[in-house]
């Protein structure tokens, strides 16, 4: 099974094993209202705790979620090195912002006492609160710990995220020089597709693709890029193979309407080759495309490397798609991204 | 505007040349009237169209062009784009040969509208209009069936209407419907296409009522342009992912101004994550790649632009030589010359298919 050593696996996902397991992390009135109010927990529907997705069968221990025990012992079978956590449990669903934040800081705080302090091969992602000063207090918070290597919000929001109003986290990671990673799943403050609510999980699945288009798009035309020009954004789990395709139309756009965008002076795809990472889990080019995709793509720095531990789009050996320049996809696309070699001696 | 060229059609266009997008207009809302019952006629004078969006007059997100249109599509006194017909037939279909045209009337027709009586209304008003104005007196040209597709049983009804009248060639929906496309309250509009054995055509346009993203509201044109492509392919997977397919085998459908080269990439991540999924799905019977390339057909208008024409000719591989429509998109901005919009470096019997042979085989022309 190894064959990854000296790898860094850019998308693990610690699961919550329940509203209990952030009582400790929460201010007193918080942690009493889980019982007073009868809180049942903030898993979300992008990830339906029982779905074969959600969790790999094979990978599904007795205890329902595989945790720590059984992270470390996938890490030692690949060989990974390095293993970044993005923390999924739906506290970006909350509604009252107080909450929300009070929550979020709790998932951080677990993560950071519960793994990172357990295993020195883990760095996570600080979990951002939805109020854009909320998510500023808590990069501000935690960005010293140099384990945080990146924050991290769902891809589907509640406004899209080149807003104006995002832009002061845009400032403070930034200034941290942190990442954001944008994962899939949703906030549901819209239904996930333009078109309404789905009948089947399945498209929900598929419509992950959908918004890290919009996503891209609302971040292009608004400008982050040239005002936060120090700024990376990681699409995690965002699949890949939408990616040329969606460039190749929102450059025809540009070149038609650029008067409506005068700052995004140069080709989207420049700027998309800058400062966007992907994790290539899922990787959606079947085998007998992949050479034509990458040579769409045009960049080899662009595609991290993940397994996406424990949910079910790693498929196991070999994962990597014919084409792919091996050692910059498994460790030095990442480390060139986290700034590794500085913040971690090899 | 690529007017410079003289009269004539691409020599490659052995097949003839078909045009699948081609947006006529009223030249007032009153060209409508003799169709309307006064009610509804009083409703559109005064109230309006009343669709999932908050402007009485123009489009949430402004146009780059007055009505979206060639500056140069403007009659000489002053006319509305796609108003007149003779202007119409020198500048687009004598003008570039063209042999079959396809009408897609866009606005106003009342489809998506809030009020489901007056869709139903309008949506006769405008088939009527399109024959009377349009097809008789032009035999080039083909109508679209405008459906009140927000009500599909009554859809259905005015599809039954005009089954067997060749003058119709599809059903003509538009992408951004109410609930994603391949919802069963659809159903009764593909039973009735399938049944009539008419494609159903589905235009780029309209307004759902959510939000233009998943992630929430877009600020520019610019985004709402190319989140067309992101709305059409939710109505593909939704289609697909229903089982629309399973039920209705001989339903053809049609994806007009929504781009094409996004449909690979759906149909790769459909099939990726269908093993992981199956249990849930249960009724679909084949690899979701298949339904799409058994059932989905694409126009040209808007072509991709990679950065190198090797990648569009990646992309229809992928999608299918036999697939691929030309259209003009006529008379909007963007519109497309079928002599440049095809690329050259497309072998000859390729372009003749686009131009003409696969409209033909889907059409049945």
């Amino acid at each position: 099974m190894r064959g990854f050593e000296g790898a860094i696996d850019a998308d693990l996902h610690p699961m919550v094993p329940g509203l209990d397991a952030l009582r400790p992390y929460l201010e007193p009135f918080w942690a009493d209202s889980i019982a007073q109010r009868g809180l049942e927990g903030f898993e979300s529907h992008s990830y339906p705790p029982d779905a074969p997705r959600t969790v790999r069968p094979d990978w599904r221990p007795e205890s329902r979620f595989p945790a720590l025990p059984e992270m470390p012992a996938w890490l030692d079978q690949t060989g990974v090195s390095l293993g970044i956590l993005n923390p999924l449990y739906g506290v970006q669903l909350i509604f009252n912002a107080d909450m929300n934040r009070a929550f979020t800081r709790a998932l951080n705080d677990w993560v950071r006492a519960e793994w990172l302090d357990r295993d020195p091969r883990l760095r996570a992602a600080i979990v951002l609160p939805n109020e854009t000063d909320h998510a500023v207090a808590e990069i501000e918070r935690l960005a010293p710990d140099r384990r945080f290597i990146q924050a991290m919000r769902l891809v589907m929001g509640e406004i899209p995220h080149g807003r104006r109003t995002h832009w002061p986290v845009y400032a403070a990671l930034e200034k941290h020089g942190l990442p954001l990673c944008l994962h899939a799943g949703s906030s549901y403050r819209h239904p996930v597709t333009s078109l309404g609510w789905v009948s089947w999980y399945m498209e929900d699945v598929a419509a992950q693709q959908q918004a890290f288009q919009s996503a891209l798009a609302s971040l292009i035309t608004e400008g982050v890029f040239v005002q936060f020009p120090g700024l990376r954004i990681v699409l995690a789990e965002s699949g890949v193979s939408w990616l040329p395709a969606f460039l190749w139309r929102l450059t025809k756009g540009w070149k038609g309407v650029r008067f409506e965008i005068p700052w995004q002076a140069e080709s989207p795809f420049a700027t998309v080759r800058r400062h966007i990472r992907l994790t290539a889990q899922p990787f959606d080019v079947p085998d007998e495309a992949s050479l034509q995709f990458l040579a769409h793509l045009g960049s080899e720095e662009m595609l991290l490397w993940a397994s996406d531990w424990p949910h079910w789009n790693y498929d196991g050996m070999p994962a990597l798609p014919p084409g792919m320049p091996v050692d910059k996809f498994l460790r030095g696309n990442a480390q060139a991204l986290y700034n590794l070699s500085e913040r971690v001696p090899a | 505007m690529n007017m410079m060229l003289p009269n004539a059609k691409p020599p490659a266009a052995t097949l003839g040349l078909c045009d699948v997008d081609i947006h006529p207009r009223p030249a007032s809302r009153h060209s409508y009237d003799r169709w309307l019952a006064p009610e509804m006629q009083h409703r559109l004078h005064t109230y309006g169209l009343r669709p999932r969006h908050g402007y009485v007059r123009g489009t949430p997100f402004p146009k780059s062009q007055p009505l979206a249109s060639r500056r140069d599509a403007w009659t000489p006194e002053g006319g509305t784009p796609a108003s007149d017909l003779a202007f119409f037939r020198a500048q687009h279909l004598d003008h570039y040969g063209i042999d079959v045209g396809l009408l897609n009337p866009l606005a106003p027709s009342g489809q998506g509208d809030t009020n489901n009586a007056f869709s139903t209304a309008m949506a006769h008003a405008v088939n009527e209009w399109q024959l009377a104005e349009w097809v008789d007196p032009e035999p080039r040209l083909r109508a679209s069936i405008v459906v009140p597709y927000e009500d599909p049983e009554a859809s259905a009804r005015e599809i039954r209407a005009r089954a067997g009248d060749p003058r119709f060639a599809q059903v003509l929906l538009m992408s951004r419907t109410s609930h994603p496309l391949g919802n069963p309250k659809y159903w009764p509009i593909f039973e009735a296409a399938q049944e009539a054995g008419l494609p159903i055509g589905i235009h780029a346009f309209g307004y759902s009522g959510w939000a233009m993203t998943n992630g929430g509201w877009p600020s520019f044109y610019i985004e709402e342009v190319s989140e067309h492509a992101t709305s059409c392919q939710s109505l593909v997977i939704s289609m697909v992912v229903e089982g629309v397919f399973e039920r209705f085998p001989a339903l053809r459908v049609v994806l007009i101004e929504c781009g094409f080269a996004w449909l690979p990439s759906v149909a790769w991540r459909l099939d990726k994550i269908f093993p992981s999924l199956r249990c849930e799905v249960p009724h679909l019977k084949r690899q979701p790649s298949e339904y799409i390339r058994d059932h989905i057909w694409v126009s040209t208008q808007p072509i991709e632009e990679p950065e190198r024409p090797e990648h569009l000719r990646d992309t229809m591989d992928w999608i299918g030589w036999d697939k691929i429509l030309y259209a003009s998109d006529y008379p909007h901005w963007d519109f497309d010359d079928p002599r440049l919009a095809i690329p050259s470096w497309i072998p000859a019997e390729k372009r003749a298919a686009i131009y003409g042979g696969n409209a033909r085989a889907v059409y049945r022309w």
